[in-house]
């Protein structure tokens, strides 16, 4: 049982004397509040418009202004978009934390920062770059206010300069920042220029790190955040009820949802909308709304995070018992209890599959990626009709909150299942109606909505028979829990499939889950590359497991889970399921210091246990 | 009784339902029987009807009345979640909620005050006998000050007002009665039927077996005895004539929602149910005297409903097809231009 930490400081070999190109990260180190979102996103969105494939990581506080923040943009010619281990290049804005950042760079770093802090006095062995910013706002406005809101705009300007990044493609991406705020893209672009201007004159070029255009990595490709994606997912899926509560880093799913359902889900004869969203009075109440509505046969969803699934948890109980459809998005943060709101973690595996007291047991959809948000949003409706019972979601932070690159969605082929409702027909086949009747074996029963004209049933969480009605007999409660188990294994086959690649030819396996996978790309590399080791990888997506997993275990020699929490709560699932020789088998790799995992510590704990 | 239709050809037993499991003589049960005459006599057809309770011996009685209707028994003291998204996911529904003192007051609270405040749809009825029974006896929290336990426990903490906390948070019907009244609880209830908007109506009603001895308030010869009722209240469905029952030198009218109207004949004194701080009034004075108001407490017919609020299609959300809730790949293809 060991940790990658952060203190582990890998130290890298650089290339001082040639170039590096499109391979580097860039940490913009800010106080949070001082509007340095639009000039992180402008440097993040200017790289990329150039063809180079980047990511952008966003660790801020649980505060709305004053306390230290930092932004990563990662530039990769191979298109790896975890975060990067060592950050290359440091942008200092934030006295505060300015020289424990300086003090963490590897040997080789590249520094601006705001000349009165006179950080070059810490270290000899990276390179520093001095910027009055005070001063080169100055001409820029007199406005003090707004000079304090552009002046990170600056740090843009030198960064173009000194890393060639084109101050067309700057422009480009602050006119899609600011959208048409003319006044406000002047005021940045003279901020913009004058970093430039100053780099030009004053800065010679002494560090290695440079951005080049690239061809055919992102074309036609788009930026965007994991819960904006999610929210898409969730329209395109028809949602006809959201019951939420705000929090962090859940609050943009719903935010965004809400944006898009004004804009295009109102009746185009009446105005009036085809949806309802309430903020409810806390998560018990969210979720219960939604149960209400998904019992009357709405398309029902809430979005959470840790603390709120706690809360969850009842209705959570009452949805499996009762069978009722809902969907619920957990995107996770670094728990327990309050924890850290604002850090990532996939701390929430172990409580969710088995959310509430009593036998329950819950599917969750695991996506990876922005497009996967989008695209288990609509799969995790279907499968809440489906299977009549709530549904989970499992995003994170990473995911949800920060910016990704992304092939366009594609607009869905599938219309809705909208499950097993009774009609007229069935009705007539199966002469009479029982709720909790399993007629076509595979656990799930028919179901009416209120409403219908369909036979009406006594929905309840107390022990009921087939017919709904109230009972406490032995079998009639034996009897329910075992068809639920069965529905349970239905859904194995019905949750999205695994990606499997068998490279490893039977020797090292690994499985991961969620935001992960990105890692997981460079630690196979890395692997393969560094230490000749090829490996397979199991790409969960889904839980109940399915078979392939089972057989997947039993084809390789060991098989590592990779875990961004501290128990290793996927590998502890997995192994309820496994036999002994499969325990055997199982190691476990835990990320948890609430930053997204890095291929470089993935790589390291591997061989540690190899 | 067999053969007496209402104004929809249904027979009384078409609004019954299951064989009631609480105690004989429970008040609760009466509450059931006069539910099921005001849907009778409305003539409300019982698959328009949804009933939602929470738990406890209050939230088991949706199972004993209504059996043509969709029921849901809950989760302790959630019953108003569900109940919002249940009636905002299908706006055509009549929705029935049934509580108790316990499931409200305590555990509850919270939901109770935020369907309040939002005025939701719903006839909201508290079955109030101040104990919970189904864990034998322990006290509710609107068990009165003093009151005992029949193992000779005091209450010494205060009871809540569900009637007042209901006028303040912003119920646009607010009633009381008391279970051993059968026909001013119809009435009310009809009325309540008659209202769209949040009717909150707290019925006292004895706990036979916890709450019926010497030293509880919440006793049948207690509440007789304490019960002060602010008017006579009548109920004229909108397909009965009004003008012949009363005089109109006394009483008080209340057109509702769909043009029923409620006939409050005025007893010791001048009470005007439209007045909320009179409603207060009345509710504070009359607990200091050790008295429970019945009544029509407060009403404002006119009040916005929070579905109407939502300004949601008339259609039920629920029933809306595939075609209009899936935008159409215009919509996709705009969205993901807006992220290049």
């Amino acid at each position: 049982m060991s940790v990658t930490a952060p203190s582990e400081q890998e130290v890298g070999v650089r290339e001082t004397a040639g170039r590096i190109v499109n391979d580097f990260a860039i940490q913009v180190a800010t106080v949070n509040g001082s509007g340095s979102q639009t000039a992180n996103l402008v440097l993040l969105r200017s790289i990329f418009q150039m063809g180079v494939p980047v990511s952008g990581k966003n660790m801020f506080p649980s505060n709305i202004a004053g306390l230290p923040t930092w932004y990563t943009v990662r530039a990769s010619s191979k298109g790896y978009v975890a975060r990067k281990k060592e950050n290359d290049f440091l942008v200092a804005m934030n006295a505060e934390t300015a020289k424990e950042d300086v003090m963490t760079l590897s040997p080789g770093a590249a520094v601006v920062y705001d000349e009165p802090l006179k950080l070059n006095e810490l270290r000899k062995d990276l390179i520093f770059y001095p910027v009055p910013f005070d001063k080169l706002i100055a001409p820029v406005t007199t406005d003090a206010k707004l000079r304090r809101l552009v002046r990170n705009m600056i740090y843009d300007g030198v960064l173009s300069r000194l890393l060639s990044i084109d101050m067309g493609q700057m422009e480009k991406a602050l006119r899609k920042q600011m959208g048409k705020k003319e006044k406000a893209i002047a005021l940045n672009m003279n901020a913009l220029k004058a970093g430039f201007d100053y780099a030009d004159a004053n800065l010679p070029k002494r560090d290695p790190f440079v951005v080049e255009p690239m061809e055919g990595k992102t074309d036609g490709m788009i930026l965007i955040e994991g819960n904006a994606a999610a929210a898409i997912g969730c329209m395109m899926a028809g949602v006809t009820f959201v019951g939420w509560y705000p929090i962090t880093p859940s609050s943009s799913l719903c935010e965004s949802l809400i944006d898009y359902l004004k804009k295009y889900r109102k009746d185009p004869e009446t105005g009036k909308a085809t949806y309802a969203v309430i903020q409810a009075e806390d998560e018990i109440a969210a979720l219960g709304m939604v149960i209400g509505a998904g019992w009357m046969g709405a398309r029902a969803m809430t979005s959470t995070a840790g603390p709120g699934m706690s809360l969850m948890a009842e209705f959570t109980g009452l949805g499996y018992y009762a069978e009722v459809p809902a969907v619920i998005f957990d995107i996770q943060r670094a728990g327990p209890s309050t924890g850290l709101p604002t850090r990532t973690g996939q701390q929430d595996i172990l409580s969710t599959a088995i959310l509430s007291h009593g036998d329950t047991k819950h599917p969750m959809l695991l996506p990876a990626s922005v497009n996967e948000c989008y695209t288990m949003a609509q799969e995790a409706f279907d499968l809440a009709e489906r299977l009549q019972t709530p549904v989970f979601v499992m995003s994170d932070l990473d995911l949800g909150m920060n910016t990704w690159m992304s092939k366009p969605f594609d607009y869905p082929t599938k219309g809705f299942d909208r499950g097993k409702r009774l009609d007229d027909e069935r009705l007539k086949q199966v002469g009479e109606f029982a709720r909790y009747r399993d007629v076509d074996g595979d656990g799930i029963p028919y179901r009416t909505v209120p409403g219908d004209g369909l036979p009406p049933f006594f929905t309840r969480g107390s022990g009921h028979n087939e017919k709904a009605l109230y009972s406490e007999r032995a079998d009639d409660y034996t009897n329910n829990l075992n068809r639920l188990s069965k529905k349970f294994d239905t859904a194995r086959t019905l949750v999205p499939k695994a990606e499997i690649d068998l490279a490893g030819r039977g020797g090292v396996g690994i499985i991961a889950y969620g935001t992960s996978h990105w890692a997981l790309i460079e630690t196979r590399d890395q692997l393969k590359n560094e230490q000749k080791l090829d490996t397979s990888y199991f790409r969960l997506r889904g839980y109940p497991f399915s078979k392939e997993l089972f057989d997947f275990i039993d084809a390789h020699d060991r098989v590592y889970v990779v875990d961004q929490n501290r128990d290793g709560q996927m590998w502890s699932l997995i192994k309820l399921e496994c036999n002994p020789q499969q325990v055997a088998k199982l190691r476990s790799i835990k990320h948890y210091y609430g930053l997204p995992i890095d291929g470089r510590s993935l790589t390291t704990e591997l061989l540690k246990q190899e | 009784m067999a053969g007496k239709v209402n104004i929809i050809g249904l027979e009384s037993t078409a609004y019954r339902g299951a064989k009631t499991t609480l105690c004989a003589g429970c008040g609760h049960n009466s509450i059931t029987e006069r539910i099921i005459d005001s849907f009778f006599e409305l003539g409300i057809q019982p698959t328009d009807v949804i009933k939602l309770s929470g738990i406890g011996c209050s939230s088991k009685s949706p199972a004993y009345f209504l059996n043509q209707s969709h029921g849901f028994n809950s989760v302790h003291g959630r019953m108003p979640s569900l109940a919002t998204g249940a009636v905002v996911a299908n706006r055509k529904m009549i929705a029935i909620g049934i509580s108790g003192d316990g499931d409200t007051g305590a555990i509850g609270i919270g939901q109770f005050v935020h369907l309040m405040r939002r005025n939701l749809p719903i006839v909201y009825v508290i079955e109030d006998n101040g104990c919970y029974g189904l864990t034998k006896g322990q006290f509710s929290p609107t068990a009165d000050l003093g009151s005992t336990l029949k193992t000779g426990v005091i209450n010494d903490l205060p009871p809540i007002d569900t009637c007042a906390l209901a006028v303040e948070l912003g119920a646009s019907f607010v009633a009381r009665s008391f279970s051993g009244d059968p026909k001013q609880l119809k009435a009310i209830l009809k009325a309540a039927l008659s209202h769209r908007g949040t009717s909150m109506i707290d019925v006292l009603s004895p706990c036979v077996t916890f709450n019926d001895h010497e030293g509880s308030t919440k006793s049948y010869a207690y509440v007789k005895d304490h019960d002060e009722p602010m008017s006579e209240v009548g109920f004229v469905p909108y397909f009965e004539d009004i003008s012949v029952e009363y005089d109109p030198g006394t009483t008080t009218q209340v057109t509702l929602h769909n043009g029923s109207k409620i006939v409050l004949t005025k007893m010791a004194e001048d009470y005007a149910p439209t007045d909320k701080i009179k409603a207060l009034q009345v509710l504070h004075e009359t607990a200091r005297r050790g008295e429970y108001a019945t009544g029509v407490l407060y009403i404002e017919p006119n009040k916005q409903d929070f579905v109407d609020m939502l300004g949601i299609v008339d259609e039920p959300l629920a029933f809306l097809d595939q075609s209009k809730v899936r935008p159409g790949k215009h919509v996709l293809d705009e969205i993901v231009e807006s992220f290049r």
